[in-house]
Formats: C-alpha cells, structure tokens, sequence
C-alpha cells in the first residue's frame, strides 16, 4: 500500500506508553508499536487454539464448531483442555488481544496528539465481553457460565440462558440496552444518509455545507444537533449500548435468579392501581 | 441547573437506586448443570430461598403400621364403601393420618357426623371418598408421572382443607363490544403466568379441555400452517405457570435451540408430558364431576369445581416436599380398586 503524500507528516516519534522506540516503527501502512506485537501475539495464538479445538471435535463444519466452557463443576479452577481448557486459553488470548488493541488505539492517538475518545469507546466493547466470559462467571463461581465458542452454539447458549429468566425482553437493562441499540442504528443512518445527500448535490451543483444540514433537520424536527453534536450522540448512544449489555447480563443470574417478569413486581404493587 | 431541579433529579435517581436494590438478590448462587457444556441449560436458585423452601416442605411423621390381621373395616363399620378391605387397626390409622393431613384443627368432626360416623351428610365426606378414590387412581396407574414416590392427601393439602393451590375457570374481566372486543385473554398482569401480560386463564384449554398444547411450525414457510403468535402466548402462559409451580426454568426440561425436540428435551419433558394427561384425567373425572356435590362457595364464578394443576402437588418444587415419599407407609392407598 503506498502512502498518501501528506501521510509522511503524521508519522511521528515517540508517544508510546511501553517500549520505548524498541517497538516505534511501520510495517507498510500499520504502526507496530509494543501492543501491536502482543495483539498479534494473542489473536494469532487463540486463533491458533480455536483450529486445534475444532482439530479434536466432532466436525470442520464451520458453523457448528464448538468450543464449550469447562463444566459447572470445575468451578473457577483449570479444566483439562479437552474439556473446556482451551476455552479458558482462547479466553485469555482474546482478553489479551483485545486490550492490547485499545493500548495501541492509545499510543497512536497520542502520536497525533489527539484525545482519547477511540480506545475509550472500544473498551466499552471489551467491557462488556468481558462481563460475559469473566466477571459474570466468577460471581457465579464457574467458568461453565461463560458463552462457547462457536457460531451457532454462542447462539444456542444466548437462547437457553435467555429462558433461564423465562422472559429476557422483561429485563430492565436488556430493555435499555435494546433501546440504545436502535436508537444508535437510526442516528447512524439519519446522520449517514444526511452526510452523503449533502455530499451529492445535482449534477453542476455545488457540494451542499453544514448549514444546510443543519436547515435540513430544522425544517423536519424544529432541531438540528449539529455537526460535532451528532458525534457526540453517536458515542454516547453506541458506548451507552455496550454498558446496559453488559449490566444486563450480569444482573441476570447474580443478582436475580428467578423470571424477569417477576421483578416488575414493584410496578404491579404501586398504589396507584384500581385493585 | 437550578437547585430545585438538582434535587428532584438526584431524587429521581435515588427512587429508581432504591427500587432496584431493594428487591434485589445478590451472590453467591447455587447452580445445576443440566446440558452439555456450555449449552446454558443451567438451573440457578438462590440458596436464601431454598432454605425457606425446605423448611416449608417438612412431612408429618408417619403413624406407625400395624400388622395387617384382625377383622375388616368393611365388616366392623358401616357404609365403608372404599376401604373396606383394611383392617380395622389400619383403617383407623388412615383416617387418624387423614385428619393430621387435611384437618388438624377441625378434627373428625370436619367430615363425619360425629353421632353417626357412617352417615354420607356432610359433603366433605363424600369428596373425601371419592378423593381417596383418586389417590389411589394415581398411584396405581399414573406410575409415569409420580412413579414409586406415590402421593397422599397431605402432597396436596398440607395440613388445610382446602389445597393452597386450585383453580377454577376464569372468564376474566369484563370486556369492551363490538369491534373493541378483544377475548384472547391478555394484556392484565396476571399471577397465574408469573406477572406477565399472557392469556390469564391457560388452564381451561389445557388442564380440562385437550387443546393442542404444541405450536412449534413443522415447515419453514406458512405453507398452510396455522399455528399463530397468539395461540403461541396461551402455551407460554401455560409454561410459565409451569415453571413457577416447580420452581424451575425453562430450561429444566426444553433445550431451547428447538422446544419441540425430543431428542434435545431432557427426561422430565416426557413426565411433564405424562403429569399434563394426568391432571386433565383428574379434573375430568375426579373434580369436575363434583360440582354438584360441593357447596356454592365452593365453587368457582361459573359454578365450576375447584380443580388441580401442577402447583396443585409441587407447590413450587421440582417433585412435591422434595421427593420425599409418604405414599410408601400407606400401601392402602396405592391398591388397585
């Protein structure tokens, strides 16, 4: 990949938060970087891991590769690898690779001298993978809680423990968590189909700028949240997402082990009902 | 922001803080692994709870049995029209066990005339018959569902004359006309599906009548299909009040990537499947017939017999009082009649 004429400026020293200048280079368009090393350290080794789980399991169908969680009965502790010990591998590879990327997300943004808005939303990404496979199995006190590794079975395990709670959609936080979700789908689009109608103007015409844009959603809602507002509520809608993801299952089995239905109870008891 | 509006948000947020943390449980919980590995079929209970629930589920000491000699209830006493066969020494055992197990406080007196014990003029004396009748019924030919652990009166009533948990056909509440009208049975709350908005009365179609509980589509297209998202909401209600009367999820039997497999279900489906027929023989034939030997208060709104469901029995357990058998220190009342 060649570079662009102006890209050159940009690739600047320093601003690594391990390493040094050890790790301070490109290779072709990408920033190594300390954490490039150890994200490709653990994605390649997990990935690794995964083939040789599928290598002893019944089938190379790639939608039916499975790699299960350790039963409830090992507890926290190691299970042999045949029997949910490469889980627990590929999970700690995945952790590792995961936060190594946000930590690169982190020395390249302070290369540029930027903020550190990208690894922030990305952690909330992690934040709530790591809600699923750590933080809810230990306070269940078993691996065996976590979701398995494999493309239908993640999704058989998200419908049973679903109607572990009988009804997941009466979960408070999965109703915010949803809610942000499409909220955060339908901005994206407005915003998106905002940006390229403005961007596409009739042939002969010049491109159309912000305040147009901005006239554009005053004339439909009476407001427009403006061109940095947009982005604004683009991270405040997908990071708040991620968060009530992982509240949501998190509470579901540590903090409340019967049907979601149930805990509306405190609305059907209000006294503000005619019975 | 004002302070004024400070206060009433940081109030806002206490009141839900609040709602939340009150009702909340905490860890550590208790798990059951009933799947493979990763699969999710996980029975998670709360080990406060169970406490309180084995504590509620204590049996009564059985009385001790006597030899089975000496001459027989049926021609010492007089119209003893189904022990009959008992000798005396356990044929007054029985009705001693019966009045610990169904009416400790009322005493004898709660179904007998005590100047004439043979006589049939109290009606609780009657359904006490014909209850035993079906004890018996169960015990000997429902094997499938309640198996060697049998059942007695007291799996029901623990101790009350009448079951904790019966029900009666519910016409609901009073609906709108015309193109208003809207009778599936939905949008109330209601306890019988564990608080949610599904039909309210499932078990008059299932439990007496033999609606198809079944509505998972057997083809990929509706190519003629009839099966609807509101036929599929009286079969949720049903199953949540399932779950709830046995204190399990839905997991405990179905695997949820497929309900309708059998080969994915766990082995408790097939005697959920025999304790549904077994429910609706015993509303047929034992409970509804008896509508007109019970007093109206007895009754249900629409002059129906109190009738049985799973809770009737499990009283929110997975095997009633935990799967301790009392039925084996009465054989009378597994007898074939």
């Amino acid at each position: 990949m060649a570079m662009l004429s102006f890209e050159r400026k940009y690739r600047v020293r320093g601003g690594t938060l391990i390493g040094g200048d050890l790790f301070d280079f490109w290779v072709g368009p990408f920033f190594v970087g300390f954490f490039g090393v150890t994200t490709a350290f653990f994605a390649i080794l997990g990935t690794a891991l995964i083939v040789w789980g599928a290598a002893i399991g019944p089938t190379w169908n790639v939608w039916r590769i499975n790699i299960a969680p350790p039963d409830l009965s090992y507890g926290l502790a190691f299970a042999p690898l045949a029997r949910g010990g490469l889980w627990q591998l590929i999970t700690i590879c995945a952790i590792g690779a995961f936060c190594s990327w946000a930590l690169r997300q982190a020395e390249i943004a302070r290369k540029l001298g930027m903020g550190m808005h990208i690894p922030f939303a990305y952690a909330f990404a992690i934040l709530a993978y790591i809600s699923l496979e750590v933080v809810r199995p230990v306070l269940m006190g078993a691996w065996g809680f976590g979701f398995p590794y494999g493309i239908m079975s993640h999704l058989d395990w998200v419908s049973n423990t679903g109607y572990q709670y009988l009804h997941f959609h009466y979960n408070p936080a999965h109703m915010l968590a949803v809610s942000f979700f499409f909220t955060n789908v339908m901005a994206l689009a407005l915003h998106g189909s905002l940006v390229l109608s403005a961007a596409n103007p009739a042939r002969g015409e010049a491109v159309k700028s912000a305040e147009q844009e901005n006239a554009y959603f005053r004339d439909t809602i009476g407001y427009s949240i403006g061109t940095l507002g947009i982005h604004r509520l683009g991270l405040f809608l997908a990071v708040s997402a991620a968060f009530w993801s992982a509240v949501c299952i998190v509470i579901s089995g540590p903090f409340w082990s019967r049907g979601w239905p149930e805990w509306w109870g405190w609305w059907l008891n209000l006294p503000i009902w005619a019975h | 922001m004002s302070f004024a509006l400070r206060m009433a948000a940081g109030g806002a947020v206490l009141a839900v803080a609040a709602v939340i943390l009150v009702q909340a449980e905490r860890p550590p919980m208790d798990s059951i692994q009933r799947g493979y590995r990763g699969t999710g079929m996980d029975e998670i209970y709360n080990p406060r709870s169970v406490s309180k629930e084995l504590a509620a589920n204590k049996i009564p000491a059985s009385l001790p049995a006597l030899p089975d000699a000496g001459p027989k209830a049926g021609a010492v006493y007089k119209n003893v029209k189904v022990l009959g066969d008992e000798s005396v020494g356990n044929f007054t055992r029985l009705m001693a066990s019966m009045t610990t197990w169904v009416a400790p406080a009322q005493g004898c007196a709660y179904c007998h005339d005590v100047n004439n014990m043979a006589s049939d003029g109290l009606y609780t004396k009657v359904v006490a018959r014909r209850m035993l009748q079906m004890v018996r019924h169960i015990n000997a030919d429902w094997k499938p569902h309640v198996a060697a652990t049998g059942v007695t009166c007291y799996t029901c009533h623990r101790g009350q004359p009448v079951p904790a948990n019966i029900w009666f056909n519910n016409p609901g509440p009073l609906q709108a006309g015309g193109m208003a009208q809207m009778p599936a049975g939905k949008n109330h709350p209601t306890a019988v599906a564990r608080d949610t908005s599904l039909p309210f009365d499932p078990f008059t179609p299932f439990l007496e009548h033999d609606s198809d509980i079944r509505i998972a589509s057997q083809t990929a297209l509706p190519s003629g299909d009839r099966k609807s998202i509101k036929q599929t909401e009286w079969t949720y209600a049903l199953m949540m009040n399932f779950s709830q009367s046995l204190g399990v999820n839905c997991t405990y039997c179905h695997n949820t990537r497929s309900f309708t497999d059998w080969d994915q279900s766990t082995p408790q489906r097939a005697t959920a499947w025999y304790g549904i027929r077994m429910v609706r023989d015993l509303n047929n034939d034992y409970l509804d017939p008896l509508h007109a030997t019970f007093p109206v208060a007895r009754l249900g709104v629409d002059g129906d017999s109190p009738k049985v469901n799973c809770a009737t029995c499990h009283n929110g357990v997975y095997k009633p009082l935990f799967g301790v058998g009392m039925a084996k220190d009465f054989p009378e009342l597994t007898v074939t009649h």
